[in-house]
């Protein structure tokens, strides 16, 4: 192709008609050497309009330039050809991972973060990001099933975390409620690390038939290219720089960088696309317009088609008036989707969207070659290589290196705290359940609608959340499981992010699912900073070779970088969510113990690790020490022991160890009922020879389990055939008391309705004040 | 199609009603768009849950002007069985088919949790010797707080009007309420969902008496068609 070189006519808006300086080019987040190579793509001076659109084309948010070789390192298939889950679109082929579920269906499923829009306007960021995933999702022809929230904030001490916390579960359960897409909760921690740019990774999982999955290209030349939903404002102009840089104090300035999202005008956006993509060979390619909006939806669609394309701007909808063609292409006005549609056919896509009472504005044309042609008021405002604006933004490996402080946090031994005595169990317990990483988040997900669809089997609060796949008309369950341990991840990123992956799939393992895949959400700090790029690379080899180790791939996900406010960055903060299946409803299992006269039963030895754990935080304010041993050989044991016996019928409640050990597992598994008491039976200390540790240590690959009295010797049996070193602990009464004994010392005796009411009451307490 | 479900731009609660009904109820059941008028030969209609509209301006309040409107309205006033739920509560007593409103809950904010009620004995269809005493049914709604004026309130108690009461109130609802009808026993309205509360994987199949109540008359007919 004949690449012109001539320089494009003047703007139609005198104002976009400047010199392209230094000050605009660092004004527009792009390096001194990112400038040249656009010089050299161009063969001229880019203007003003191209300049911002490489600038969004270019942030991190969009071409992932500091994480593109690591993210390679992710497997993106499954080894095993014969196992359920095959992968049917991978990771970054298009704008959702999609894994096979049998019978002809499939799941779509994606993360992705809100965190900057959060930090300054909770609840239009949150909100909007609910909408950007569900559009990530309905856009691969997929109907949304479910979404969950991961969600992360300092300490509820403070009023400004508040009102951060309550702006971003209003705006999820705003925007959600509205769309009638039951949300299964997700989890919440809180950390003084996240004080001032707080986390909101918001999740979607649709299903489809193998055969709707629709392409995110631009093919066919000649297809007209169509503009769907709402005009275009000026809201959101350049968010995806926006959050590809720290956050300051002046960030409150960027306001207009976060969007405002109406999701009503979403739901009719989703139901005129679901049902114009029903249209048998209507649609020949869409993609949301979601950040970077008309500029990365166009260049996108182009890029993978290996296609041309032309866009008229005077075509575009418009809310404002006077926008130049800067602000039309950078907008991120939500709710919008571009459509390219199979020439000759327009009016059975303007047929759907007349009935919704959506624009459908026929803008453009799939073109021969490989140019991104803006025109606006007649004029060529932008004419770019379109793969240039995708493929050929720079690719960077930072240095890394450890932080210093990292040495001495774990340099921090048991034996310097004093051993926990047996009167101090019962405030230390209360300690950790009021803790509001641990206590209830009933707060939170009373708030959600997690009934709507009719599917929610598992309502948010059990391991997993699980829904039925009743829309697609199969008698088949749907897990959904979010988790990150930060203080892990802090103390050893690579291990921290293995446990983040064991943990989340022994939660499905517990509720009775198979894994199927892993979408990941990478919240971290600055990367140009050596000690955050570390932290980084480190959490994604851990998570790479986890997902190798289990055979469970990575078919999406997000990177949120730049995740920094005053003091420094956060804790690095890999999210892992995993999708499991489960293919019968008398499997699915649920934490809680819903009988008295059950057998516990402890599997995979007894904890005797406090490193890192919330015991050490509740009662020392320390976040030190090593992070437990990670054994991937032992939780693949223990995860396939869980789902064998569930399958088998012999579980009748499963919870797994994890934030507070032993004693918060087991109470958490007696709060599913009025009243219900254990007395449970520890032989001895156990190897750390510390009653803390045994107690409140986060030891991994262990999970109690409840079975009927007939089945507690043949399980016990089982798990010690396999190494799994099972504990008889005791059984459920209907007492209300919680009772632990030790080597015949009792350490624990009090009333659960006592433990349950500290549990549920943190958060409403610490809300009621704000 | 005996059972019209309506469909308003925004509804979504409109598979779920059409689900319960024609899948584990075994009535046909189909949804109806709004522009489009109600088809003949339609014996009873479900005015489903969602944000209508997007609940703009107030719940239900853009809903009543949509074209199949004028058509429920002559139906119900010939006698065909009208039941709202949550958003279509809503509707019915923005339209005038219901007294009363629905505003704001008094917490401020969304409320999604199975709620306990209280069955009243209303008529021969809604009571507790249907019912039983007391039902669980999920609630979900921002907006379900019923008011209406005293003397309306005192007409709903006197003539035995008032289907379902909370206990306890989650919302702020004046007398508890949850559910009413309208005087002539035809047209029904409530916050709760019982066609979330109707197979085994959902918390509990109270909601399948309330529907079979309301769908009684048609249920009573269907035998004798089947045998036909």
């Amino acid at each position: 192709m004949e690449t012109p070189t001539a320089p494009l006519p003047p703007n139609p808006d005198p104002c976009l008609n400047v010199e392209i300086t230094p000050e605009l080019i660092a004004q527009h987040g792009l390096l001194p050497e990112e400038y040249e190579q656009i010089l050299k793509i161009l063969g001229r001076t880019p203007n003003l309009t191209e300049l911002g659109i490489f600038s969004v084309m270019w942030s991190e948010h969009c071409a992932y330039k500091n994480t593109r070789k690591l993210l390679k390192l992710f497997p993106t298939e499954k080894k095993d050809k014969s196992a359920i889950g095959q992968v049917l679109v991978k990771a970054g082929e298009e704008n959702a991972g999609v894994i096979d579920v049998g019978e002809g269906w499939g799941v779509a499923f994606k993360i992705e973060s809100h965190n900057h829009p959060s930090a300054i306007e909770p609840f239009e960021g949150a909100a909007t990001g609910v909408g950007g995933i569900v559009r990530d999702i309905f856009t691969m022809g997929a109907r949304p099933v479910l979404l969950t929230n991961s969600l992360r904030f300092g300490s509820l001490e403070s009023s400004q975390v508040k009102r951060l916390f309550r702006g971003v579960v209003s705006g999820i359960s705003h925007y959600g409620n509205c769309l009638g897409i039951p949300n299964m909760g997700g989890d919440v921690y809180f950390d003084d690390c996240y004080e001032g740019n707080p986390l909101v990774n918001a999740l979607c999982a649709g299903v489809l038939r193998h055969e709707e999955i629709q392409k995110g290209a631009a093919t066919g030349v000649g297809n007209p290219v169509y503009y769907v939903g709402p005009g275009t404002g000026r809201d959101g102009l350049g968010g995806a720089s926006f959050a590809s840089r720290e956050l300051t104090e002046e960030s409150a300035e960027d306001r207009p960088a976060v969007q405002k999202g109406d999701p009503f005008m979403e739901k009719l956006l989703l139901e005129a696309c679901l049902e114009m993509m029903s249209i048998p060979g209507l649609v020949v390619g869409i993609q949301d317009m979601g950040a970077a909006g008309l500029t990365c939806s166009s260049c996108e669609t182009a890029s993978r088609g290996n296609s041309g394309i032309e866009i008229d701007l005077d075509l575009v909808p418009q809310r404002e008036t006077g926008m130049n063609s800067y602000e039309i292409m950078l907008s991120e006005s939500q709710e919008r989707m571009l459509v390219i549609v199979a020439k000759g056919r327009e009016r059975e896509l303007e047929e759907v969207f007349e009935k919704w009472d959506l624009h459908a504005a026929h803008i453009g044309e799939v073109k021969d070659g490989d140019r991104m042609v803006v025109r606006h008021k007649g004029v060529v405002v932008a004419d770019l290589p379109a793969k240039s604006l995708t493929d050929e933004a720079p690719v960077y490996d930072q240095p890394a290196s450890e932080p210093a402080h990292l040495a001495q946090a774990r340099e921090w031994k048991v034996d310097s705290i004093p051993e926990l005595a047996a009167e101090k169990v019962e405030d230390s317990l209360l300690g950790l359940l009021q803790h509001p990483t641990i206590a209830s988040k009933q707060w939170v997900w009373k708030q959600y609608d997690h009934m709507v669809m009719s599917g929610c089997t598992v309502e948010p609060g059990s391991d997993a959340g699980v829904v039925k796949l009743s829309i697609a008309g199969i008698n088949k369950f749907l897990a959904i499981a979010n988790d990150c341990n930060n203080r892990f991840c802090y103390l050893d990123p690579y291990a921290g992010a293995q446990i983040a992956f064991a943990e989340c799939m022994r939660n499905l393992a517990c509720s009775g699912a198979r894994a199927l895949a892993v979408t990941d959400n990478l919240n971290f700090g600055n990367p140009n900073k050596p000690e955050a790029y570390h932290m980084l690379k480190e959490c994604v080899k851990g998570l790479a070779d986890a997902c190798a180790h289990f055979d469970v791939p990575v078919v999406g996900g997000n990177v949120s970088l730049y995740n920094e406010h005053g003091e420094g960055a956060i804790d690095p903060t890999p999210v892992v969510s995993m999708v499991g299946l489960i293919d019968q409803a008398d499997r699915v299992t649920r934490s809680c113990v819903r009988e008295a006269g059950v057998e516990l039963i402890l599997l995979g030895g007894l904890p005797h690790e406090l490193g890192g754990s919330y015991y050490l935080q509740t009662q020392f304010s320390k976040k030190e020490g090593t992070c437990p041993f990670v054994d991937l050989a032992a939780e693949k044991n223990l995860q396939d022991f869980l789902i064998s016996q569930i399958e088998n019928g012999k579980i009748h409640a499963a919870h797994d160890l994890a934030e507070g050990g032993l004693l918060v597992c087991l109470a958490e598994m007696l709060f599913g009922l009025e009243k219900l008491g254990a007395s449970v039976s520890l032989p001895d200390l156990g190897s750390s020879g510390r009653l803390d540790s045994l107690l409140f240590g986060e030891s991994q690959a262990r999970a109690v389990i409840a079975v009927k009295s007939a089945d507690r010797e043949a399980v016990l049996n089982a798990a010690q055939s396999i190494g799994l070193s099972p504990h008889f602990l005791g059984q459920t009464n209907e007492s209300d008391e919680f009772k632990v004994e030790v080597g015949s010392r009792s350490v624990l005796n009090t009333q659960v309705s006592g433990l349950k009411n500290a549990w549920e009451s943190a958060i409403p307490k610490h809300m009621e004040i704000a | 199609m005996k059972v019209v479900i309506i469909q308003f731009p925004g509804s979504n609660c409109d598979w779920d009603a059409e689900h319960s009904v024609q899948d584990v109820i075994g009535l046909p059941a189909g949804r109806v768009w709004h522009k489009d008028p109600l088809p003949s030969g339609v014996e009873a209609v479900i005015v489903p849950g969602g944000f209508s509209f997007g609940d703009y301006l107030r719940c239900g309040a853009i809903a009543r002007f949509s074209p199949i409107m004028t058509d429920l309205k002559r139906f119900a006033e010939q006698g065909g069985q009208v039941l709202g739920i949550c958003n279509g509560f809503q509707i019915l007593c923005e339209s005038g088919l219901l007294p009363g409103a629905l505003v704001r809950n008094d917490c401020m904010e969304f409320r999604c949790l199975n709620q306990r009620l209280k069955v009243e004995d209303s008529n021969n269809r809604f009571n507790r010797g249907a019912l039983g005493d007391s039902l669980d049914l999920p609630i979900a709604h921002g907006e379900g707080n019923y008011r209406a004026d005293d003397a309306v309130l005192a007409d709903l108690e006197a003539n035995q009007q008032v289907l379902l009461r909370y206990q306890p109130n989650p919302n702020g609802s004046l007398n508890d309420i949850a559910g009413i009808r309208n005087r002539s026993g035809n047209v029904y309205g409530m916050m709760p969902h019982p066609e979330r509360a109707v197979e085994d994987h959902h918390p509990c199949l109270d909601g399948l008496p309330v529907l079979r109540a309301f769908l009684q008359p048609l249920l009573v007919s269907s035998p004798a068609e089947l045998s036909a």
